[in-house]
């Protein structure tokens, strides 16, 4: 088999806080081939974001570093690289869209400015080229009347059409990895199903791999061809995500799934009590302890949950497991 | 005397509730427009039952639920809390009414005021009415954090240490304190993690089946709202578009846009997903201050005709339990769209 675009072994992340260091990562592997699609899912504070940020070289600094792992995109190592280097490949091959639509576009530049930017310092394209190629990517995420909207500021638009604007950006160098971080949070139910459609043609089209965070199983089970569930730095479970959400082996990714009420096909007079997953993520200090860091809100916890960190479990099909008693769900 | 049953179940009725705010358009001397938010709506709720209003952000449904809790005023309308006028109250025949009916926020971080310690934010509204005994409060307080799934002990922290689930229990507990009738839920989970959310929704369905309570749950989530609810009213526009109970709205939704915002849910379920085909509505509602002389939803509709786009549609009676607003609907009494 060949090498896969994007290869993580063995990850760690540290963030120095007041009280000492937290891995935020901590052994974090998985590989990502061209043109695959992979959601990682979890609740906040799990570590989603950070691992993007970690990928693209934008951790915080002083504060957060990459203690050890390695991270191997088309065969060049990021975690070495220099930042001049890293910048080029930011952007150009790794492009990223965020959360927040209102925030993280610029509102006193018009939104072609901003895509045309892109394209000049990635390219080198001339500033009537970027312009005319920015309204060519505005009428491919499907803005309407693309030659005149390409003038406009992003308060002109709505919080759709400014995720649409974000995705043109992230696009614009045809980057073989897209990362997104939680991309519709922010946006109406409808809204969100046009960006996924748009994001899954895109890729249909330009064969760039996406990595999707996220916290909706719901959109895994659309987006996503594997997934990766985090919990507290760590990789709980991974693998396809049809086979996952058939059969969880992990207890956490078991109660991410139905603990969000699901639209039924067919609704009758009953209903069920939701599941739920008692208490919340551990705070950053306990990360990194040598047990497993769900036991507190597990229903399974054994003595050897406390004693020490659960190895992986491999089943079939590369879903892998990181529970003491995964043979048992 | 006979009185009827149903008449004796109802808890609240809104009728032609309208809400409108000025909007300054074209500078200094501009002349001043209106913006119906929320436009001609009507709705009861009965006893010990909830009723959703979902709709997408813009839609009129947080507006409709402050209004009818006098958080903002209404233009038009009538709101009914149990028998008495409620828009009609003034001064302190208001503020004991005002117990009857609560609010949990959407938003748990700035919804409890930093500076006050748990216990006094629950014991505040009980505070503010003074008809119980103070000595009395502090055991309603302990019941209440009981009730609400918090320690004993956690009653002298401040809201910045707890986490954001428990920040919203003390938010229900809170609007729990004056024994109300109705509570009014606006996207209380929305801002939790989904984890969380289902501690929440079990608590408050829970807590309605211990103190009988009545929700009106406003949400945006569809997911939610098929676990938590009796009867749901949709809103587009200021709008209600469809009105029904739970079973008929969600086992056969008529209107275009209900069937869209359904189709339009993520789904774990392969079975689902296979069957339901993707309804798009491309393009963006129309500008609130320049409404369409026809169904506002006409210029996004996949199935619009040319009287859409001239004529109203009203909110008709399909069967008992079920109206909606479609002149497509309306002529055959089936869903315009099938998959």
């Amino acid at each position: 088999m060949s090498e896969p675009l994007l290869k993580v072994q063995n990850l760690r992340i540290e963030l120095s806080l007041r009280d000492g260091i937290a891995p935020v990562i901590d052994d974090l592997s998985f590989e990502l081939g061209a043109g695959e699609s992979i959601s990682f899912v979890g609740e906040s504070g799990c570590g989603k974001s950070m691992t993007a940020l970690g990928i693209m070289g934008l951790l915080p600094e002083k504060v957060g570093r990459i203690a050890s792992g390695t991270i191997t995109f088309d065969g060049e190592e990021l975690t070495t690289v220099t930042q001049k280097r890293l910048r080029a490949i930011r952007g150009n091959e790794i492009s990223m869209i965020f959360q927040e639509p209102m925030t993280s576009l610029n509102p006193v530049y018009t939104v072609g400015e901003q895509i045309a930017e892109v394209l000049r310092a990635h390219q080198g394209l001339s500033k009537s080229a970027a312009w005319n190629c920015a309204i060519e990517l505005l009428d491919a995420v499907r803005i309407p009347n693309a030659r005149r909207r390409v003038s406009d500021y992003p308060f002109q638009m709505s919080g759709g059409q400014r995720q649409r604007v974000m995705i043109a950006i992230a696009l614009a160098c045809e980057p073989k990895i897209l990362i997104a971080d939680e991309p519709t949070t922010a946006l109406d139910v409808t809204v969100q199903a046009e960006i996924f459609d748009l994001l899954n043609e895109l890729k249909r089209q330009t064969g760039t791999a996406i990595i999707m965070i996220t916290h909706d199983m719901g959109a895994v089970a659309e987006m996503a061809e594997r997934m990766i569930v985090m919990y507290a730095g760590r990789n709980a479970e991974q693998g396809p995500v049809e086979q996952i959400i058939d059969h969880p082996r992990h207890p956490y990714t078991k109660g991410l799934i139905s603990c969000v009420p699901h639209i039924m096909a067919t609704l009758n007079d009953e209903r069920y009590e939701l599941t739920e997953i008692a208490g919340i993520v551990p705070p950053l200090r306990e990360f990194g302890q040598d047990r497993c860091l769900f036991a507190s809100r597990c229903n399974m916890v054994s003595q050897k949950c406390l004693d020490k960190r659960p190895p992986e479990a491999i089943f079939g099909d590369g879903q892998r497991a990181a529970c003491w008693h995964a043979g048992a769900i | 005397m006979m009185i009827d049953d149903a008449q004796t179940k109802l808890l609240l009725d809104v009728q032609n509730l309208t809400v409108r705010f000025a909007i300054k358009r074209g500078g200094l001397f501009g002349k001043a427009k209106h913006l119906y938010a929320v436009d001609d709506i009507s709705f009861q709720i009965k006893r010990g039952e909830t009723l959703a209003i979902v709709g997408e952000s813009g839609s009129g449904k947080t507006t409709a639920a402050l209004a009818v809790a006098r958080l903002v005023s209404a233009y038009k309308g009538r709101v009914n809390l149990n028998g008495t006028d409620f828009l009609s109250l003034q001064d302190e025949d208001l503020r004991q009414a005002r117990s009857k009916m609560q609010f949990i926020f959407q938003d748990p971080y700035s919804s409890l005021n930093p500076r006050i310690r748990a216990e006094k934010i629950v014991c505040e509204p009980l505070d503010n009415l003074d008809t119980i005994p103070k000595e009395e409060r502090q055991n309603i307080v302990d019941k209440l954090f009981e009730a609400v799934g918090l320690h004993h002990e956690q009653q002298r922290l401040f809201p910045h240490q707890f986490s954001g689930g428990q920040r919203q229990r003390i938010g229900i507990a809170r609007a729990l304190a004056t024994q109300p009738d109705l509570i009014i839920c606006d996207e209380p989970v929305s801002a939790l993690d989904v984890a969380v959310q289902a501690q929440i929704l079990n608590l408050l369905r829970k807590l309605q089946a211990d103190f009988g309570l009545t929700f009106l749950f406003i949400s945006h989530d569809l997911g939610v709202v098929q676990h938590m609810c009796d009867s749901i009213a949709v809103m587009y526009m200021g709008k209600i578009v469809e009105y029904g109970d739970r079973k008929s709205l969600f086992n056969n939704p008529l209107h275009p846009y209900t069937k869209a915002l359904l189709s339009a849910v993520p789904s774990v379920d392969k079975k689902r997903r296979a069957e339901s085909k993707r309804i798009l509505i491309p393009g963006d509602p129309p500008d609130p201050l320049d409404l369409p002389k026809g169904c506002r939803f006409a210029n996004r509709c996949p199935v619009a005709q040319g009287r859409c786009q001239s004529e109203k549609p009203r909110l008709n009676e399909v069967t008992q339990a079920h109206s909606v607003a479609c002149h497509l609907v309306n002529e055959t009494g089936i869903a315009p769209i099938h998959e």
